[in-house]
């Protein structure tokens, strides 16, 4: 963490200009090519702010993020295709600057574990539902029902 | 003097709540009537107590009382009154006075209304509740005493987070609380529940009103935090998949599994053991919610208290509630003896689909929140977890759920046949599929978003009414509409804002645009099919901050629609900036223009955003909590809570 945080400070460093505190995407930071402006704002959004907590480049104020939007555009004018340019960017800035990670590793068990759970789940259900529709638990239940529940009606009705 | 008798009066509290904890469970036990009432006037005495400690904190901050190390460090004496009092729970010491405090009032409001109660289960919950006060009541005074004073008071404070100092702001965490605490409630008649060995029809109608309210405020929590976010923050987003905010948000989602499946206990007396485990689980993660926030262990935009000690203590608290409440589950789960017989297709099990699908959808923003401590402790890969990957993750449970909705919602109990409910929602389904084609035929090139959000919510929003609709027959139908039982309003409002909200959020998605650019005075330039001009830029002195303010005209087609006034502010003492959107609130639209800096030409950086639909996300969400509450309103509630008893005054409508 802290090593890459270092990494992009120097980064940073090198393509920062003097800049008061800015506001997300800045006026002068759009490209002239409408569809490649598109493509970058798509991709800003994917992107972490390092030094933010929880925000991606795309809306943070930071100069940091500000210096990755420009790297976005930088690579795009190049000529990258979205991936080149993401791959150039975790490249750089490490794995932690994705805000959905890749699904490499052990990464797939955060990809999986939500349909794996259903799947699981759903089983449950199949065999709950089974045990509760079929007919010899109907009679059992009816006959639990006819002592307990009949009093218990009784009472209500009384009320 | 008075924060001493505060301080004095929340130890006094304390060991109320540990009488209140131990000679109820006793006396259940060996069934002494005297002991088991030791209860009541236990939980009312205690919540006196804390409420009178309340008081003495707000005092000092009121009063702006520089010599409490909190208010120094929270408050200054040129803040607005507003925020002198939410300062009291703008902070960590405050904020969990105020939840102890809702620990008690749900305490002592279910001593007074719980007449209706069997003596032995009272006594049970009571003390439950007991536990968990003391647990926090000890947490607060060994490790975050707010009534600590300083030896040499500053002349003034240090003020609040100018973020914070906001109207939507101020009673978002009360509300939050409200939500989190009442399913304390939920819980602690589960634990009493298991203690006792038995849950039947009445247990669920005693439960569903504490999970009913606690969703309601958790519902108004989360969305006046949302509201926030959306004008505050500058950009207009209204939801960030934040560590903080899933902490609040699966809670809410795991109490809305679980008023459907208490409904399911009440009415058929089925999936007992499941709406338990529920309870134990959504007051869990509402533990889980606090750890998450006051520990640092996940970073944040809302984390003001960031201590280790403090988050043992409360992963103490959390595995001590949650363990212990599980162990319990595990061996007395099996006494709970389900009763009803349903077949596949009913509607017990379009509620079970509800519960998979809420249950799974939280499990995976559990999954995701806290994957990036997981990846990092047991893989060493440091990587974040944000909003593309919620966003894909979570959104097709939502999806699904909201396709099933309408027709489980009609299906009957017991045994269904879905051909005839769903021939049954023909008109609806023809209703909504036509709306999404206009809304596909009219907007050019661009995503299936909106028209899927518009086919999706008219297909729930509708649904909902044809419900009611249908059920009120052929004859007289509208007096049979408004004699309808108040449930029956509260489930149809409540769905419909479920779907009002869905069509918002993929409308406002798919539909917005955006506009950045250099403004320069007096020269007017187009943003969708508006005109604005920016007229002039000021600086404004407010009571405790420095403003850049612009006059920005709207006009469209020549005729002028609003004079918006987007600030920047600059709070001295706090040393922090914030922006102040300014908003033109229309009900399809909202135009929402952010003031930046000063270019070198002397223009300035003016972002405009034309945001569809916006107010109807909060707008659903409003109708929602309207739809918790005419349900908790209904007549059942009111009368005879048991059962099994005589017919008194039930559990509280709240």
């Amino acid at each position: 963490m802290i090593r890459s945080l270092l990494r992009a400070a120097a980064v940073a460093a090198l393509v920062l200009q003097p800049i008061a505190p800015t506001y997300a995407v800045q006026p002068d930071e759009v490209l002239a090519d409408p569809a490649l402006e598109a493509r970058a704002r798509e991709l800003s959004k994917d992107l972490r702010c390092l030094v933010c907590r929880n925000e991606s480049i795309d809306e943070s104020n930071a100069d940091l993020a500000r210096d990755l939007r420009l790297l976005v555009r930088e690579r795009l004018v190049a000529g990258d295709s979205n991936e080149e340019a993401m791959d150039f960017i975790v490249d750089r800035y490490g794995e932690y600057v994705l805000l959905s990670p890749r699904a490499t590793g052990a990464n797939w068990l955060l990809y999986a574990a939500g349909p794996i759970m259903l799947v699981l789940a759903l089983i449950m259900a199949g065999v709950y539902l089974r045990g509760r529709s079929n007919t010899k638990a109907e009679e059992d239940a009816v006959q639990a029902l006819s002592e307990q529940e009949k009093a218990q009606l009784d009472r209500i009705l009384k009320d | 003097m008075i924060t001493e008798l505060g301080h004095f009066a929340l130890i006094l509290a304390f060991v109320i709540a540990i009488v209140q904890m131990v000679v109820p469970l006793i006396g259940a036990h060996f069934r002494w009537p005297g002991w088991m009432s030791v209860a009541e006037p236990a939980a009312q005495a205690q919540f006196f107590f804390t409420a009178f400690a309340f008081g003495a904190l707000t005092w000092a901050f009121v009063t702006s009382d520089f010599s409490l190390r909190l208010v120094t460090l929270n408050s200054h004496s040129a803040k607005p009154m507003l925020y002198k009092i939410s300062g009291t729970w703008g902070n960590h010491e405050g904020s969990m006075l105020l939840w102890v405090l809702i620990v008690s009032l749900f305490g002592a409001v279910a001593s007074v209304f719980g007449g209706g109660l069997p003596p032995t289960l009272k006594a049970r919950v009571l003390a439950v509740q007991a536990a968990i006060g003391v647990a926090f009541f000890a947490f607060i005074l060994f490790t975050s005493n707010p009534f600590l004073r300083l030896a040499v008071p500053p002349f003034d404070g240090q003020d609040l987070n100018p973020l914070l100092q906001d109207p939507g702001l101020a009673f978002h965490p009360p509300f939050l609380y409200l939500g989190y605490v009442g399913l304390s409630m939920a819980f602690s008649f589960a634990v009493a529940a298991l203690i006792e060995g038995r849950v039947d029809a009445a247990w669920g109608r005693w439960v569903r009103p504490w999970t009913l309210a606690a969703w309601i405020f958790l519902t108004i929590g989360i969305a006046l935090g949302s509201w926030w976010a959306y004008y505050e923050l500058g950009w207009g987003g209204f939801w960030f998949w934040d560590p903080v905010e899933n902490a609040s948000f699966m809670p809410w989602l795991l109490a809305a599994a679980l008023l459907h499946s208490a409904i399911v206990v009440e009415k058929r007396e089925s999936l007992k053991s499941w709406t338990i485990l529920l309870a134990i689980l959504a007051f869990g993660f509402s533990l889980i919610g606090t750890f998450i926030v006051r520990s640092g262990l996940l970073t944040s935009v809302h984390a003001f208290a960031n201590d280790p000690e403090r988050g043992v203590f409360i992963l103490i608290i959390l595995a001590f509630f949650t363990g212990g409440a599980l162990t319990l589950f595990a061996a007395r789960a099996q006494a709970m003896q389900a009763k009803g017989v349903f077949g596949v297709v009913s509607r017990e099990t379009a509620l079970v689909a509800n519960n998979i699908l809420l249950a799974v959808s939280c499990f995976v923003v559990f999954f995701g929140t806290l994957w990036p401590v997981v990846a990092e402790m047991a893989f060493d890969r440091k990587l974040s977890v944000g909003p593309p990957f919620f966003d894909a993750a979570f959104t097709p449970f939502m999806v699904v759920l909201g396709l099933i909705l309408p027709v489980g919602s009609m299906l009957p109990w017991k045994r269904g046949v879905l051909g005839r409910t769903m021939w049954r929602l023909r008109f609806v389904f023809v209703l909504a599929v036509a709306l999404g084609v206009l809304a596909w035929a009219m907007q050019t090139g661009r995503s299936g978003l909106g028209p899927i959000g518009l086919f999706l919510g008219a297909w729930v929003v509708f649904g909902a009414f044809a419900d009611l609709w249908l059920r009120a027959g052929s004859s007289n139908r509208l007096g049979r509409l408004i004699r309808m039982p108040r449930a029956d309003w509260g489930k149809a409002v409540a769905h419909a804002g479920l779907g009002v909200t869905i069509f918002a959020i993929a409308g406002l998605t798919a539909w917005e645009a955006e506009d950045i650019r250099v403004a320069e005075l007096n020269k007017p330039f187009n943003v969708g099919s508006y005109t604005l001009e920016l007229q002039d830029v000021r600086r404004v002195r407010g009571p405790n901050y420095i403003s850049t303010m612009a006059d920005i005209e709207v006009t469209r087609a020549g005729k002028f629609v609003a004079l918006l006034n987007p600030e920047k502010r600059d709070y001295p003492v706090a040393q922090m900036p914030t922006t102040e959107a300014a908003i033109d609130y229309r009900f399809l639209r909202d135009l929402y223009v952010v003031i930046g800096d000063q270019q070198d030409n002397g223009g300035w950086t003016v972002r405009t955003y034309i945001k569809p639909l916006a107010n109807w996300i909060w707008g659903g969400s409003l109708l929602m909590a309207l739809g918790g509450l005419l349900s908790l309103s209904d007549r059942r509630f009111r009368v005879a809570a048991g059962a099994r008893r005589s017919p008194r005054e039930g559990v509280p409508a709240e």
